[in-house]
């Protein structure tokens, strides 16, 4: 078999899984947020944490809870990371540094997973699964409960309340993340991925003696895919073949990484009542994805760039079990969620490849996006485009029976300024500061791409990582750390305020004068206000560093 | 009067415009002042061609945006200026308590002052008639030159001040105080005085502002990356990119579409009393309209003659139109004029027929012949008392069917000298819907609009006319609470109502409607209840109002799209120039193959400039607006302004690129 024809078997093996799961997963997830029953270990956890399930909170009390959420679980990251050499399991290893510890807290509170330490040689298991694997689920909880808050501002009419933020935590943490991740977890080890206790010592071939570092890695694999993290247990991350051995976990990996949010377009569809709205949706996202894709895919399997031209092939960063075509998808696919998990270098990717996987952030990871990031972002940004292009059917703008006016469009103007500012004010901060051609690996535009590349990941909460820019210093620790604190919660306080002010309101009842929002013309429409959006902001960045290096 | 004299004339004003403080209302244009100055300071510290041409043209570029509104501004303001005139200084025969008459200035009277208006005179200020009648020129304001009765009591009793009685005498009891009459109200809107952003207009200007922030961070923070690229970038050069990209076009035209939709109602006689309503009625999804004078003529036509059996169709026809030729009834001309359309000869009443008019007694009217015929029409019971004989069964079952559909039967009866009569047949009567009604309600709702005809008939008769008319609903025997429940039950389920009326009663139902616009021929109630005024008092007017609110939204969201698609071209001119010293590879964005780094960035200024003045026409005419569904609307103005607004610079660029490129220094 070819590189090419087992690439698009691939493809299309995955797309026919995402297909079949489609419609079970995500009504499966819907009823999840919109039953009244409550299971017996949940009430459990209410009892415990004093939380009463049938209460309802508001925009403002919700918000409050999903960043105070946060900001706790940062606070109890950091500490644990402090005192790991006081805690069992650390296989001797001292507590994290200060800097170091905020940014990985911060890094795994926010979903992000950037990580500016190497798994192996700085965390023991103690810090790794009670601290990085609680927050893996937790993270990915609060995505699609922020998520499903927005998708009922839309549902409900002239009501004050969003549903209740732990009840919506705890729904998604023990209904949806921990069974599937127990299955997955069961998926991988069977294709071969390590799940131990202990390092392995063995005889090398040069007669020294040598450690294998094992560890509960398959457990942490498969949240960290499912829950769109990418947090590896390992430095090398998904390329380490402790984590993904062959081809099969490979696919199965994307497969993990891309299926809830995928899913969670039908979960809105079924939600709203209007499952053409969840289809037209996920056919934005499949556009985008699949542009992406073909884009990375025809680059690197072609080996454009001069490094791989007189290679003959782009093969540097990449692992031979998976060839060209399965790091190109894997690389879309990760940046195109906000997991940040690789199996290859995306420092080698050639320019092209490695541009893509930038604009993928840059979308606003909207294809298909985060757990639940994805679902807010998609809306946000219909909520623009229907907003600029509403207005030409020749009626003040709504969305989904919803207007659109000066209140909503503040939150929404602020929530697309956000990431954006994040990323070109510390990347113009980053790159005026002497020190930092120093943390480069490369000079010219390929230096310069790390640097945007480490800023669009994190305020973006993908947390993949370039690679080549040394990020252990203060200053990159510090305002790494921020970007991803507020590209997550600036982001989320500002849905969940649209989403209070949408619940408030009555419904506008469809005509023929409505702009439908589930059609072709609009799909095409939102493609364009994305990329379009996206391209002015990003343009002249981007040429000074993928462009400028493609075009060469 | 031509755009471009209009411009000319305006530039003053548009210079003046310049000041800061009015500048700041906009974002946008606030940001190209400041640009101006900072590229105007740069020119002269370091001067260049280049410097000079690209400050220059930042200049033009705010001047240009303000010329815009002054423009539509000044088209206004010229209306504003001869209703002024009217407004001079009127004497008023104020009548005491004691019936003396003394002459006060108009602008002296107060809130409930009586005063005398004779032939010749100007009405001095608001107010009702509480005595007589009198023929008004009502042009100064309506431009309307046919006179309107008004007399005291009834719906028809308001005049305004600044119109002329032709003819008669009348009291007029004052209700607006001088300086709040609706004459000053509409210079004022006519003028834009108090006009205020109207909430799309804040809604879009917060995204607008937005995205200005964006560009502002992206080119602020590209000075930093450029530096480090070994590509450090001018002030000159960045001010001008943050310009390119930042949204100018709308933000400059923003205000003028706003005003020129006003402007717009204006010019079909509807004065909205705020661009809020004017708004509104782009959303409206449910309209009232009164049957009578919508719909329907207002009166009762006849429609085709039904002989009773064994009467010749002609017989009938021609009886009929004997009947009513003398008949001077909207009713007794349709007679005839159904007659002779169904093919009656055209001859006149015979010299000594008699014409017997309707009277309440007898409710028929008709004709006496010198031979002794009689020839009447009327109500079936009427005719058959005065024929003395028992209705045939066969006529009342004509009655009862034109009954039913909603017509008004005429029963013909003749009698000859020896005094035997016979019933000829039936005229049927019905209101008549006006032309073009069916299709123009079939387009409404082709736009998602319901229409629903508001009537005072009953059921019956109602719902043959809504048929026929095509309305989606119906009220009949509405009273004004009737009016007043369907628009809440209208509103509770999201949909905006806009309705007409003119009555006093009506006044909380135009309260409360999203759009309420009050006849000018209504009361002052009426007036000051509804959101906009129809100056020439026709009630279709709703429907070009409905599209006039619609034609402002479009233009404002092409002209939007228009100037985000417009920045693709910008940066493929201005971002390769800026860096092609640095990455030579770059080069290979340059797709319009502009000659140089500085015409390139030139043009794109020049072009950004130019764009405003060519877009003020359509700012101020508005995009056309043709009823379809909102799938077809979309779909061609995506067509025109996302993917012309994407082609149009690329054009445009190069062409001002060939001409900038001959300047030397450049």
């Amino acid at each position: 078999m070819t590189d090419t024809v087992g690439g698009v078997l691939t493809i299309a093996l995955l797309v026919a899984l995402l297909a079949a799961v489609y419609v079970p997963y995500g009504d499966y997830m819907a009823r999840v947020y919109t039953s009244t029953s409550h299971l017996r270990v949940e009430r459990l956890v209410y009892r415990l944490s004093g939380v009463d399930p049938d209460a309802e909170q508001g925009a403002r009390s919700y918000a409050a809870s999903a960043v105070g959420f946060s900001l706790v679980g940062i606070v109890v990251l950091m500490a644990v990371q402090l005192c790991q050499a006081a805690l069992p399991m650390d296989r001797g290893l001292p507590g994290v540094g200060l800097w170091m510890s905020f940014n990985t807290a911060v890094s795994f509170v926010t979903n992000t997973n950037w990580q500016s330490y190497a798994g192996e040689s700085t965390l023991g298991f103690t810090v790794q699964m009670a601290g990085l694997a609680v927050q893996n689920f937790l993270s990915a909880a609060v995505g699609i409960a922020v998520a499903v808050a927005l998708v009922r501002g839309f549902v409900r009419t002239r009501s004050g309340s969003l549903g209740n933020f732990w009840v919506d935590l705890t729904r998604g943490t023990i209904r949806i993340l921990l069974p599937l991740s127990f299955v997955a977890a069961v998926l991988l080890v069977a294709g071969g991925v390590v799940q131990s206790f202990g390092d392995t010592m063995m005889q090398a071939l040069s007669g020294h003696p040598q450690v294998l570092t094992g560890g509960p890695v398959a457990s942490q694999e498969a949240i960290k895919e499912l829950g769109n993290n990418g947090g590896g247990f390992f430095n090398a991350n998904s390329a380490h073949p402790f984590e993904n051995p062959s081809g099969w976990t490979n696919l199965l990996q994307v497969f993990l990484i891309l299926v809830t949010p995928v899913a969670l377009t039908r979960t809105l569809g079924t939600m709203l009542g209007n499952r053409r709205q969840g289809v037209a949706f996920l056919g934005v996202m499949g556009v985008l994805w699949s542009l992406a894709l073909a884009a990375a895919t025809w680059s690197e399997v072609t080996g454009q760039g001069a490094a791989a031209q007189a290679a003959g092939a782009a093969m540097e960063g990449k692992e031979t079990r998976f060839g060209e075509w399965a790091s190109a998808l894997f690389a879309v696919s990760t940046t195109a969620t906000s997991t940040g998990a690789v199996n290859a270098s995306h420092d080698s990717l050639t320019p092209v490849g490695g541009g893509v996987a930038m604009l993928n952030m840059m979308l606003g990871e909207i294809v298909p996006g985060g757990v639940g990031a994805g679902i807010y972002g998609i809306l946000v940004m219909a909520v623009l485009a229907v907003f600029v292009a509403g207005l030409m059917v020749g009626r003040t703008p709504e969305l989904l029976g919803k207007k659109i006016s000066a209140r909503q469009m503040t939150y929404v103007a602020l929530y697309t300024l956000t990431t954006p500012a994040l990323v070109l004010v510390g990347t113009g901060v980053a790159i005026s500061r002497d020190s930092t051609s120093d943390a480069m690996g490369n000079a010219g535009g390929h230096g310069f791409s790390e640097v945007l590349y480490a800023f669009t990941s994190a305020a973006n909460n993908n947390g993949s990582a370039f690679g080549g820019l040394t990020v252990t210093s203060d200053f990159f620790q510090v305002t790494l750390g921020l970007a991803m604190l507020l590209g997550r919660l600036v982001p989320i306080v500002l849905v969940l305020l649209l989403a209070g002010s949408l619940a408030a309101q009555g419904r506008v009842p469809a005509t023929a004068g409505t702009l439908p929002t589930h059609t072709p013309l609009f799909v095409g429409m939102l493609v364009g206000v994305i990329l379009v959006m996206t391209g002015l902001t990003y343009f002249p960045s981007l040429a000074l560093g993928p462009i400028a290096e493609a075009l060469a | 009067m031509n755009l471009l004299t209009q411009g000319a004339q305006q530039l003053p004003e548009a210079l003046r415009k310049l000041d800061p403080r009015h500048l700041w209302r906009s974002p946008v244009m606030f940001i190209v002042l400041l640009g101006s100055v900072a590229t105007t300071v740069a020119a002269i510290v370091d001067p260049s061609v280049f410097a000079v041409a690209i400050s220059a043209w930042l200049w033009l570029t705010v001047v240009f945006g303000n010329l815009a509104e002054a423009v539509a501004e000044g088209r206004g303001k010229a209306q504003a200026a001869s209703l002024r005139a009217t407004r001079t200084d009127t004497l008023a025969r104020r009548l005491g308590a004691d019936g003396t008459e003394t002459a006060v200035p108009a602008t002296r009277l107060v809130v409930g002052d009586h005063v005398v208006v004779e032939a010749g005179e100007v009405v001095p200020g608001d107010g009702d008639i509480v005595e007589g009648i009198a023929s008004v020129d009502e042009s100064a304001i309506t431009g309307e030159s046919a006179p309107v009765i008004r007399e005291a009591g009834g719906d028809r009793s308001a005049v305004t001040g600044g119109t002329r009685v032709l003819s008669d005498r009348i009291v007029v009891r004052i209700t607006a105080a001088a300086g709040h009459t609706f004459l000053d109200r509409m210079i004022s809107l006519v003028e834009g005085t108090s006009r205020r952003k109207t909430p799309n207009e804040v809604a879009l200007s917060i995204l607008l502002a937005s995205l200005t922030l964006a560009f502002l961070a992206a080119v602020a923070t590209l000075a930093p990356m450029a530096a480090w690229s070994g590509a450090p970038q001018d002030v000159v050069v960045l001010v001008a990119l943050l310009v390119c990209l930042i949204p100018t076009t709308i933000g400059a035209l923003l205000s003028a579409i706003g005003i020129a939709g006003m402007d717009r109602l204006v010019r079909v006689n509807v004065l909205a009393m705020s661009g809020r309503a004017v708004e509104a009625a782009g959303d409206v999804s449910t309209l009232l309209l009164d049957k009578t004078g919508t719909i329907t003529y207002g009166n009762r036509q006849a429609s085709c003659f039904v002989p009773a059996p064994g009467v010749a169709e002609g017989g009938l026809r021609d009886a009929a139109r004997l009947s009513s030729i003398a008949d001077q009834t909207p009713e007794g001309r349709s007679v005839v004029d159904l007659a002779l359309r169904m093919g009656a000869d055209d001859q006149d009443l015979p010299r000594d027929a008699v014409f017997v008019e309707f009277t309440a007694q007898t409710r028929m009217s008709g004709v006496d012949l010198s031979d002794g015929t009689q020839v009447r029409k009327g109500a079936g019971s009427a005719i058959a008392a005065w024929l003395g004989t028992e209705q045939p069964a066969e006529v009342r079952e004509i009655v009862a069917d034109i009954s039913r559909a909603g017509g008004t039967p005429l029963v013909i009866g003749r009698r000859d000298a020896a005094g035997t009569g016979e019933v000829l047949g039936v005229i049927h009567l019905k209101d008549v819907v006006k032309e073009g009604m069916s299709e123009r309600f079939a387009e409404l709702r082709s736009m998602g609009i319901r229409t629903v005809m508001i009537t005072g008939d009953n059921a019956l008769t109602a719902e043959a006319i809504a048929r026929e008319a095509g309305v989606d609903d119906f009220l009949a025997e509405a009273t004004p609470e009737d009016k007043m429940a369907y628009i809440q039950r209208e509103q509770e389920g999201g949909r905006l109502v806009a309705m007409t009326g003119d009555g006093t009663n009506d006044a909380p139902a135009l309260a409360a409607a999203d759009v309420g616009v009050a006849m000018n021929s209504g009361t002052a109630a009426a007036k000051e209840a509804g959101n906009m005024v129809d100056l020439d008092s026709d009630p279709t007017k709703l429907i070009d109002i409905v599209e006039i609110g619609k034609q402002l939204l479009i233009t404002r969201g092409a002209l939007t799209t228009f100037s985000i698609a417009n920045d693709v071209a910008k940066y493929f001119a201005i971002i390769p120039a800026m860096f092609v010293a640095a990455y030579p590879s770059l080069d290979r964005l340059n797709v319009m193959g502009l000659a140089t780094p500085q015409s390139a960035i030139l043009s794109a200024v020049v072009f950004n400039a130019l764009v405003i003045v060519g877009l003020i026409p359509l700012a101020l005419r508005g995009v056309r607006f043709r009823a379809a569904s909102a799938t077809a609307v979309l779909r061609r103005n995506l067509l025109v302004f996302g993917l012309g607004g994407i082609v149009v610079p690329f054009v445009g660029i190069k062409l001002i690129d060939l001409i900038v490129s001959t300047i030397p220094g450049i």
